[in-house]
């Protein structure tokens, strides 16, 4: 078992404090239930914490603690199901290119004002977080990563072991379906008009 | 100087430039692009805030539970 030393204890307490939070909500997204959420944290944690030693960039810290923390959640996955989540008849349906904005910006609904605005508006958080655990895992991690925690695609791709080009197509992809859910949400609180192009049938 | 784009090249490039992923040549040209025309200006606006608003999502405040959990693994291990 490796010792760490006093100033890398200091250090290991304060960046975890700073980003305990953050770690917890994404880990929220990504198993979708709390008690997996603080398990998957309390894990990816111990791990950091006996692996601290060997970090030679203490700057690297927090996306180093992200990359184990998505390490964890997959490995942990693969444990628990052989095979991944079934893709859900209502995400498979739809197309590569839905957007949300086009969908509601459209000249007949102008009269609305600012239509694409309003959406935002009336979006609740739980509609979007909702919708980013609703996203098939290989599509939500790549989400997660690049929009929740900035990483780059590159970042991303070395955090997968998957080609960029992968990487692009996927967030290409979940992002597609993730504007295609909200606008689902959208139309089933009365915001939107369902019958509009692309909308829901 | 920057070639002119059209809109739907911006569009094209437009999720690549919000996540700064395109060259400096490139991302000067569609920034050149988005400050003469309101349409992809517009576009742009709405893909960034909602992409502001998925990244919110990540926040939430950890349970004290595992705030001691965590404390817990760096006092015994
Ligand atoms: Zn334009």
């Amino acid at each position: 078992m490796t010792k760490v030393g006093e100033p890398l204890r200091a250090f290991f307490e304060a960046e975890v404090d700073r980003l305990l939070d953050r770690l917890y909500g994404t880990a929220l997204r990504m198993t979708r239930n709390g008690a997996d959420a603080e398990d998957l944290v309390a894990d990816t944690l111990a791990k950091a914490w006996i692996k601290l030693p060997e970090l030679k960039d203490r700057q690297a810290f927090e996306k180093w603690v992200f990359r184990i923390l998505v390490n964890s959640f997959i490995s942990a996955r693969r444990k628990k199901q052989a095979r991944p989540r079934e893709v859900t008849a209502e995400v498979q349906c739809g197309e590569d290119s839905f957007s949300l904005f086009e969908t509601v910006h459209q000249p007949f609904l102008l009269w609305w004002g600012n239509p694409e605005q309003e959406l935002l508006n009336k979006l609740l958080r739980e509609d979007i977080e909702h919708a980013v655990e609703e996203l098939p895992e290989e599509f939500r991690l790549v989400v997660i990563m690049v929009e929740l925690w900035d990483l780059s695609y590159a970042e991303a791709a070395d955090a997968l072991d998957i080609p960029l080009g992968t990487v692009r197509s996927r967030l290409a992809r979940g992002r597609s379906l993730l504007q295609r859910m909200l606008w689902r949400q959208a139309g089933e609180a009365g915001i939107a008009a369902c019958n509009a192009k692309g909308g829901p049938r | 100087m920057t070639q002119d784009l059209r809109c739907e090249e911006v569009i094209d490039k437009l999720l690549e430039y919000l996540d700064r992923e395109l060259d400096a040549e490139t991302e000067q040209a569609l920034a050149h692009h988005m400050a003469t025309c309101r349409a992809c200006f517009t576009r742009a606006e709405f893909e960034r805030k909602l992409r502001a608003r998925v990244s919110e999502t990540g926040k939430a405040k950890a349970p004290d539970s595992l705030r001691r959990r965590v404390r817990a693994i760096v006092e015994h291990y």
